[in-house]
């Protein structure tokens, strides 16, 4: 089948089976940011923003987001113009292997949006549905604060 | 502190920003047209012959296009073990084979238009197994009735004992002084057996691989891997391909920690594209990376030790067997490990037998691992220890000070124990424990913590323990690493490295050493690492080897290249050479100040006069392997009523030399603390009767997630290795020995109850509590 897909601002048409989940569509359209961890929900390195809203895009089937918004890592920023929250993990060494990290970077932003001044315990809270395997976090959480509090002097 | 201009700087990760935004490829992310897609089937059995296949209904299937099984793919014996040559692992595995060994070895390939008609046509393979008698228990698998596991033609290609028949993979027997002597003597003996179990490297990218054909013919692999020279070898070896024909691309890798120091997936896109000269590629799902890749071997340690009643231990005997599983790869060397990497911390014991045995199971197979044997030792030693200094009376810290090795001393253990054959003898050269010790101590509240049981709230109480380990810094005398570098018009320069940059950050801080020596920003230094058409040899990204070997490469390379500009320079300044000095890019006369920037000399050497490429390669081979030495503290806290252990803060103290980029540094470290802390609690491969893994995935495989996090911090000690670059040890894998012992400690000291096995459920912990109370 195809259907209309609207990905970081912009429209695409593409063809997929309709067994096709939406992380399938995204990989195999170009969109490699989305990355595939697990498959079934568990690790969150699909993560995507749709109608604003985190998904795992493993657990959507892609006939489903046809016509709404959909968001990657890519749609916050790219290499030589990165999202604060971006900038943010790579200063402060939140980015080791960086398999995870898209998906980290969406659920901060999904965070960040909703409450610009978050607790560590709220940050945590946030990022229950992401696995990472090199940084023990320690580092995640530093680049969540230190995003928020840049994302806060920006707006000011 | 020695004074630094890029070393010891946190530098940003020079692929930080890639990775964030997710514009770095791995190698699912390559397009390759036209690929066709691979599926495995895997064995039901965990012991099996197969008596008949019949592919025809699959092979029948609209887009399938082969169906690989042992009938039709080469049947050279080889070992997956990513090694050095000649590998010190045994030839026991085929690409595909007659005989399947665990629940989860390979049956057949499925090869295809799509990844969808792949698995769907994999369902109509029949096959016959002649199903035989499973060995699940390491105890019983040099039993006289047990049945043969590896290949009959299974051997070693280097001297080492090695008996198939007997289903032992690796054995050693070591020994130094009079043990009977030793226990003799002892005022009183400590005797205990301690078991860790299985465990999943987790990494978030799954294996993966894909191959294809170049312009002019030629193989070119790009795969999960942390060893792709080695992979190289052992392709053109199994396959039959010249070398010459090969290239190994290592992309952005989503982790490894061992467990991609493997050849598993490589031979058979390799295979498959070079048979049909079209591309091909697989990518593991998580299930499959649990049951099919590679795991932590688990151990059985019985640990004797022999005390007088001033502390002094007068004998050590470490008797250990490995379950390997299914095949032996990594099984001699993780078996050397656990002696090798441990008991020189105990230097001063007079008597020591090092008795251990690896064994095949039809379990899944151990292979490399992050803490590779060091973890299970000191999961030993370091409880071994806390029960001694009670008994003795005196503060574990105390006791650690007075038995643990020193700058300037050595252990007859360096020299007894190698790599899969004899040691190396070497002095510690830099040695900061006690300090490591007494920071880590301050930083967790030792003193007004330990042994005081404090109860939180009712039933929830809490207590510390500690532990302490060393590692390595590379293998000495064996592993090789190389770099080039060449400069470039702007005076910027390529760096070349076959290190390989698995998510540590190595490109970075190899760059940071190269521009140390060149006293220009790291950022003048652009990395290419890992291709094994394009840049020099590297054993691999294993064995804590990277920062102390690759880096002492780059820094010869760059001592090259800095008297190359050097020269130059002279040639426009019109000065010696010994006048000169480098700084901020330029070459700077020392007594006139007059100065020529690192692009004038580029551009001259380039275009104008005796014009040359600035470039140079360089070798380094580590003749020792100092360790890195490290202090971890744990507070935690036990619910009496539930078994329930939360770890509330966990400290490292690490002495690794100069750090060459703390803020990399400290991420190692942390890394490997949530990764033994949730081995120690949470992790656990649960098999079923059959030998089947059930709890495949990470819902019920748990690792921790954010809000699980205890309280981590990290200290880096103020250390300096004369021989290492820059003062540099390795720091990848010492972290993570010490969590397990540390929470095991702490949990004695909560509530008073000792656990010798892994991990520490609240299940084993209630029944713990419940035995104590009876």
């Amino acid at each position: 089948m195809t259907g209309k897909f609207r990905i970081n601002g912009r429209e695409y048409s593409i063809e997929f089976d309709p067994r096709d989940t939406l992380l399938t569509v995204l990989r195999e359209n170009g969109f490699t940011e989305v990355k595939e961890g697990c498959s079934e929900g568990t690790c969150g390195a699909c993560a995507v923003l749709l109608d604003g809203k985190v998904v795992n895009s493993c657990m959507v089937f892609a006939a489903t987001a046809i016509g709404k918004e959909i968001i990657t890592s890519k749609g916050l920023g790219d290499q030589n113009n990165p999202h604060p929250i971006q900038e943010a993990f790579a200063e402060v060494g939140a980015v080791q292997c960086g398999f995870c990290t898209p998906g980290f970077v969406i659920s901060t932003f999904y965070l960040l949006q909703r409450n610009p001044d978050p607790t560590e315990d709220e940050i945590k809270k946030a990022l229950d549905g992401n696995l990472c395997r090199c940084t023990g976090y320690v580092k995640i959480i530093e680049g969540v604060k230190l995003a928020a509090e840049r994302m806060k002097n920006e707006k000011v | 502190m020695k004074k630094f201009k890029n070393v010891g700087k946190p530098v940003k990760k020079f692929d930080g920003v890639s990775l964030a935004v997710g514009a770095a490829k791995f190698t699912d992310d390559f397009e390759l047209k036209d690929a066709l897609h691979l599926s495995i089937l895997y064995s039901p059995y965990a012991h099996a012959e197969i008596e008949d296949i019949d592919v025809s209904e699959a092979l029948a299937v609209d887009g399938v296009v082969d169906v690989l099984t042992y009938q039709n793919v080469p049947q050279k014996l080889f070992t997956t073990a990513g090694q050095g040559y000649p590998e010190p692992s045994p030839y026991d595995s085929r690409i595909l084979d007659r005989k399947v060994r665990f629940v989860g070895d390979r049956v057949a390939v499925v090869v295809a238009e799509s990844k969808r008609i792949a698995e769907e046509a994999k369902k109509k393979i029949k096959v016959k197994y002649r199903v035989l008698e499973p060995i699940f228990d390491p105890e019983r698998a040099m039993d006289d009735d047990a049945p043969m596991i590896p290949d009959p033609e299974a051997h070693m290609i280097i001297p080492a004992k090695y008996d198939p028949k007997r289903n032992l993979a690796a054995e050693l027997d070591i020994s130094y002084g009079d043990l009977e002597a030793g226990f003799e003597e002892a005022d009183f003996i400590e005797e205990h057996t301690y078991r860790t179990h299985y465990g999943a490297h987790a990494m978030l990218e799954p294996h993966a691989a894909a191959a294809y054909i170049d312009e002019m013919g030629r193989l070119v692999v790009i795969s999960t891997t942390q060893v792709p020279f080695h992979t190289r070898r052992i392709l053109s070896m199994v396959l039959d391909i010249p070398l010459r024909k090969i290239r190994v691309i290592k992309p952005h890798l989503g982790g490894g920690f061992g467990g991609k120091q493997e050849i598993i997936l490589e031979p058979l896109v390799a295979l498959v594209t070079w048979r049909h000269q079209r591309p091909s590629k697989i990518v593991l799902s998580r299930e499959e990376v649990f049951v099919s890749t590679r795991v932590r071997r688990s151990a059985r340690l019985r640990l004797k030790t022999g005390v007088k009643k001033d502390g002094t231990i007068t004998a050590l005997e470490m008797d250990v067997l490995l379950n390997g599983g299914a095949y032996g790869t990594h099984g001699l060397t993780v078996l050397s490990n656990v002696g090798s990497k441990s008991l020189p911390m105990l230097n001063k014991v007079p008597a020591m037998r090092f008795f251990a045995r690896s064994v095949y199971t039809n379990l899944p197979v151990a292979g490399a691992y992050r803490g590779y044997g060091a973890t299970q030792a000191y999961f030993a030693i370091n409880q071994q220890i806390d029960m001694i200094a009670r008994k003795l009376g005196i503060d574990v810290l105390d006791y650690w000070k007075r038995i643990h090795i020193r700058e300037g001393e050595t252990s007859k253990i360096f020299e007894l124990i190698g790599e899969g054959r004899e040691g190396t003898p070497q002095l510690i050269t830099s040695e900061h424990l006690d300090e490591a010790i007494d920071l880590g101590a301050k930083e967790i509240g030792w003193y007004d913590k330990r042994g005081k049981r404090i109860e939180v709230e009712k039933d929830k109480v809490r207590g510390v323990g500690m532990a302490v380990a060393m590692q390595g810094s590379g293998i000495p005398l064996i592993d090789m690493a190389a770099a080039r570098m060449k400069m470039n018009d702007d005076g910027s320069f390529n760096l070349y490295v076959g290190a390989t940059d698995i998510g540590t950050g190595s490109d970075t801080i190899l760059a940071q050493i190269a521009a140390e020596v060149l006293q220009i920003p790291a950022e003048m230094i652009i990395v290419h690492s890992s291709d094994t058409d394009f840049t020099p040899f590297d054993t691999g990204a294993y064995a804590s080897s990277t920062t102390y070997v690759s880096g002492g490469a780059v820094k010869k390379t760059a001592e090259k290249i800095k008297e190359q500009v050097l020269k130059v320079a002279s040639e426009i300044l019109d000065a010696p050479v010994d006048s000169l000095f480098l700084e901020d890019g330029k070459v700077i006369h020392r007594d006139t100040g007059r100065s020529v920037t690192f692009s004038e000399i580029a551009l001259r050497s380039l275009y104008m006069e005796n014009q040359f490429q600035i470039e140079a390669t360089e070798s380094y081979v580590g003749e020792i392997s100092p360790p890195p030495f490290i202090a971890q503290f744990a507070e935690v806290e036990v619910d009496r009523r539930t078994g329930f252990v939360r770890v509330i803060k966990f400290v490292s103290a690490v002495d690794c030399g100069q750090p060459i980029n703390p803020r990399l540094v400290e991420g190692q470290v942390e890394g490997a603390v949530m990764n033994g802390i949730t081995w120690a609690l949470t992790e656990r491969y649960i098999f079923n009767q059959q030998g089947r893994m059930v709890n495949n995935n990470f819902g019920e495989y748990k690792i921790f997630t954010p809000p699980d996090m205890p309280e981590i911090v990290t200290i880096i000690v103020d250390s300096y290795e004369e021989t290492g670059p820059f003062g540099a040890k390795s720091v990848a894998e010492v972290g993570i020995n010490g969590p397990a012992p540390a929470i095991a400690n702490a949990i004695y000291d909560a509530v008073g109850v000792r656990l010798f096995d892994l991990p520490f459920t609240p299940e084993k912990v209630y029944n713990a509590l419940k035995a104590t109370k009876n």
